[in-house]
């Protein structure tokens, strides 16, 4: 039970994807200018990295290392996520319409998304189990929200900042993007000293 | 032929994919800790930019236009693929150095973004050119990072030790030091633009949609809206 507390809180915290692990940083850069818009992306990162880690988990264990095909792994697990992302989409804009409203825009952007196909190829280089595979997905979504709503507090108070006319659009907030990551590097060691990892 | 040497020279100067089209940044931030790392990938990028550009372009009549984001994802793949078991059978130090970003080429925006927007309009040897420019842009960049956080937060260089041992800047080769020195690059390119009299303004990302760089990416707006 320790090691689901100890995934989830590494992902989220010291080994948030976006600010330590560089993952992800299109749409943190691209979308993190509304909150609205962050509020909308995040939901969806959170549901289709969880459900592509426990989709591409399935089909790993159960049909590629059967039939020896764990060498095609990027290719399956690309076009595993492109077509779930689909799936979703429609299912969602049939079934749950307000759900859709809500997500419906922001799921085409995930399908290509560098964090999504990482945490469904990390899962399997760290050979976790199904159930840490999930909480693995649903922890790096989290970690990406956390990241992409912060920032978005950040990017506001940059609109009115008065930077050097170089630095004016993206290397300013580049350059807050580095000091928020300063701050995630505050909860190095921390989750080995609370789960004894 | 200067028409081809004007598309090479494009893509590493006046299109930079990295500086100036903000593509592909989640690698060359994460890769450039190290010049042996920053050069691998910078070759790896190039080999499958200009294969995958190469055989899009042979394919681009063939390749029916609604399912055509899956037809290149597929072909980049298999390359992508190829490069991987190359490079873990023969370099195995850098391939695992290198991590989860080789896979990660597939879903790297400049790859889709040149196949969307280059290859699938041009011929084969100009589509060559094409990918062989943004391949060496990308790799210029990658490399320069990388020689900045190696010397200054390693004290190496290639792995031989140029500043002794305690007068390095340690942050430079974390998290935080890659998203700052991207924005100094950025904006001292923005200041060198501004002394020649050109006025431009850096690109926020591409909304996450790496797939539908450029055209397609128009397209996804409106029908959003």
């Amino acid at each position: 039970m320790s090691k689901i507390f100890l995934i989830l809180f590494t992902l989220v915290f010291t080994e948030n994807y976006v600010l330590v692990q560089f993952l992800g940083i299109c749409p943190f850069l691209g979308v993190s200018q509304k909150l609205s818009s962050c509020v909308g992306m995040s939901g969806a990162v959170i549901f289709v990295m969880t459900l592509a880690s426990a989709v591409t988990w399935g089909i790993y264990e159960g049909v590629m290392v059967a039939f020896h095909l764990e060498f095609m792994r990027t290719i399956i697990f690309i076009l595993v996520i492109a077509a779930l992302v689909q799936l979703v989409e429609i299912t969602l804009k049939k079934y749950m319409p307000p759900l859709y409203k809500a997500l419906g825009v922001y799921l085409p952007l995930i399908t290509t998304n560098c964090a999504v196909l990482a945490v469904t190829i990390l899962n399997i280089d760290e050979s976790y189990n199904f159930l840490e595979s999930c909480v693995s997905g649903f922890s790096a979504g989290v970690g990406f929200s956390l990241a992409l709503i912060l920032f978005c507090g950040v990017r506001k108070s940059l609109e009115r900042a008065k930077p050097p006319k170089c630095f004016e659009g993206l290397p300013i907030s580049l350059v807050a993007a580095a000091f928020t990551s300063l701050t995630f590097m505050g909860f190095t060691g921390m989750a080995e000293r609370v789960f004894g990892g | 032929m200067k028409k081809r040497m004007k598309i090479l020279l494009n893509g590493i100067f006046k299109e930079n994919p990295v500086l100036i089209l903000a593509l592909g940044c989640c690698s060359v931030l994460a890769v450039s800790v190290s010049v042996t790392g920053g050069l691998g990938m910078g070759a790896a990028l190039t080999f499958v930019l200009v294969c995958s550009n190469v055989v899009i372009s042979l394919l681009r009549n063939v390749i029916p236009s609604k399912v055509r984001i899956p037809c290149y994802i597929v072909v980049i793949a298999t390359f992508v693929t190829l490069v991987e078991m190359l490079m873990e059978a023969y370099l195995k130090s850098l391939y695992d150095s290198l991590g989860v970003f080789l896979s990660l080429i597939v879903v790297n925006c400049i790859v889709l973004g040149r196949a969307e927007m280059f290859a699938s309009k041009n011929g084969v040897v100009d589509s060559f050119f094409d990918g062989l420019g943004m391949g060496i842009g990308y790799t210029m960049v990658i490399v320069g990072m990388s020689v900045v956080r190696e010397l200054f937060g390693a004290g190496t260089l290639l792995g031989v030790r140029i500043i002794p041992e305690g007068y390095q800047l340690g942050i430079l080769t974390q998290a935080p030091g890659g998203f700052f020195l991207f924005g100094c690059a950025i904006a001292i390119l923005v200041a060198a633009m501004a002394k020649k009299g050109k006025k431009f303004e850096p690109k926020m990302g591409c909304d996450g949609n790496c797939a539908a760089c450029g055209t397609a990416c128009g397209g996804r707006k409106e029908e959003a809206k």
